[in-house]
């Protein structure tokens, strides 16, 4: 082990994360994830398995959704990264963020930055999957809580959207397409304010 | 979880990297990563120095012209997404698109696969049913070891310590049939066993030669020479077929675990060797 003692403490490393520059002096054996929330504090990226199976670390470097706890800090010196945190645009919502919140893709919501990431790429890969591409191509992603019924809803409402901005006309409409339907076949509501859902509430309860 | 301290290094040529091994001996290279870190944060392994080969030039490149050579570096992705794999063995192309998850196939390489000889992995049958052969560099220069005398035993290489693999090659199988089939671990998608099957075809749709090779039944990616002798100069039908399947398991030494017995791996290695040759004929 003489070796590892007389080894450099640190290693400098400069990295682009979320559109800015980023360095900092990280122990060779820090792994990206670490790096991110505990030197950046980026903890919108998590860590679940810690054994490269469950995917709440998975972040983009270059471009390509890797799980950040599988790669070390010094391998992504020079490179792009992009966490959960950098996904959303002036404000907006990535459609797949969208598609999340619409769909109710989430409930205790831990596995859910990885799983949105690891969706971003699935769909630059394949921008109109069926749902058992979908399913496939978040193998490397686990949810305890969802059942990925919904995970897989949101991809397809995200699939529509993302077709839709791009001109598809034959792109399904997130909205309509992709609503959820109650088991007695109608769709929620969605009041714009309390006042709003009160007169719905009291409309229904009229015709009853 | 976090690996013990090591030094990293990141040369920008083969011969630095050769000579950094041969200086350290407990120094490991770094190619994906993704059996290496998993190992390195269990404390599995704890190597006193990483050599991170990816800055080295002219280790990712594919190309054909007949044989296909794919350099040590390419990822399962690349791989799979590369046309002219697809054209000339269909079967390394597809199975590159099967390996683990789409996060393994963005960072894990063939290179990598093929120097772990992980006993359950995909691309030590597939190389070896193509008749593959590696390119390595070493300090005593460069030679070529065939898929053949690779893999010695489970996580064991025919390679020396301060050896690279540079490139991988499959010779030119122009009208050869193949097909891998695999019954995935339903954890960790590793094949809990898959058979690998090429066919060179001869005039009359005979069976010119056949190679199969298994893996995640033994301690290593093993050749299944008594449906291969079965196969050969027989012409494709179903009771070749049944016949080749009955005696794929013949003379091999099977592994067991809690997942699996060694008696379920040998029904498999069966089943999925008629799969594999009824897919790869059909
Ligand atoms: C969640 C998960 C699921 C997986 N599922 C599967 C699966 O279904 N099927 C499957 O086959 N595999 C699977 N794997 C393993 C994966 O394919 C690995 O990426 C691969 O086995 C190793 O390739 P690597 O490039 O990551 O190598 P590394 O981890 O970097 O290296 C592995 C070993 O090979 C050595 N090495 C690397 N490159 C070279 C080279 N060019 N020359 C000499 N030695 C070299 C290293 O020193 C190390 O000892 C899985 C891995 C994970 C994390
Ligand atoms: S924390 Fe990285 S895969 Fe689970
Ligand atoms: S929402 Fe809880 S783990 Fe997926």
């Amino acid at each position: 082990m003489a070796d590892t003692m007389t080894a450099p403490a640190t290693m400098a490393i400069q990295v682009t994360v979320n559109g800015s520059n980023r360095g900092g002096n990280v122990e060779p054996r820090t792994l990206l994830v670490h790096y991110l929330r505990d030197h950046l504090n980026l903890t919108g990226t998590h860590v679940g398995c810690d054994t490269s199976q469950c995917g709440a670390c998975v972040v983009h470097l270059d471009g390509e959704s890797v799980k950040s706890c599988t790669v070390l800090a010094v391998q992504a010196n020079g490179s792009e990264i992009t966490t959960i945190e950098g996904l959303a645009k002036d404000g907006d919502y990535h459609p797949v963020q969208q598609g999340f919140w619409e769909m109710h893709g989430l409930q205790c919501g831990y596995c859910t930055p990885g799983m949105i990431m690891a969706s971003v790429s699935l769909l630059q890969r394949n921008p109109n999957p069926t749902e058992d591409e979908i399913r496939h191509g978040l193998e490397g992603n686990l949810c305890r809580c969802t059942g990925y019924q919904n995970i897989v809803k949101a991809v397809q409402y995200a699939a529509g959207q993302i077709g839709r901005d791009a001109g598809a006309a034959d792109a399904p409409l997130p909205h309509d397409a992709h609503r959820p339907i109650h088991h007695d076949g109608t769709t929620p509501h969605d009041p714009a304010s309390v006042d709003d859902w009160e007169d719905e509430l009291a409309g229904e309860s009229d015709e009853s | 979880m976090f690996p013990n301290r090591f030094e990293y290094r990141r040369p920008g040529s083969l011969a630095e990297a050769v000579q950094i091994l041969a200086e350290n001996p407990d120094a490991k290279l770094l190619a994906g990563g993704h059996s290496l870190l998993p190992a390195m944060k269990l404390r599995l392994a704890a190597p006193s120095t990483l050599v991170d080969l990816s800055q080295i030039e002219g280790l990712r490149g594919i190309a054909a012209n007949g044989a296909l050579t794919i350099g040590a570096l390419a990822t399962y992705n690349q791989v799979h997404d590369s046309a002219a794999v697809r054209q000339a063995a269909p079967m390394l192309a597809d199975t590159c698109g099967i390996v683990g998850d789409p996060q393994v196939r963005v960072r894990g390489t063939l290179g990598g696969s093929l120097a772990h000889a992980d006993p359950a992995a995909d691309l030590t049958a597939v190389v070896l049913a193509l008749g593959g052969e590696v390119t390595v560099v070493g300090s005593g220069g460069e030679r070529t070891i065939a898929a053949d005398d690779l893999f010695v035993d489970l996580l064991t290489t025919s390679l020396a310590p301060e050896e690279i693999i540079t490139e991988i090659r499959i010779p030119d199988l122009a009208g050869a049939k193949m097909a891998y089939e695999k019954h995935e671990h339903p954890a960790s998608g590793y094949a809990v066993v898959g058979v690998a099957a090429v066919l060179a075809m001869g005039d009359g749709g005979t069976i010119r030669s056949a190679r199969l090779a298994v893996t995640g039944a033994t301690a290593k990616a093993t050749r299944l020479s008594s449906a291969e002798a079965v196969l050969a100069g027989k012409t494709v039908r179903t009771e070749t077929i049944a016949a080749a399947a009955a005696a794929a398991a013949d003379g091999l030494e099977i592994n067991g675990d809690l997942y699996a017995s060694a008696d379920y791996r040998r029904h498999l290695v069966g089943v999925l060797t008629r799969r594999a040759l009824e897919r790869a004929t059909g």
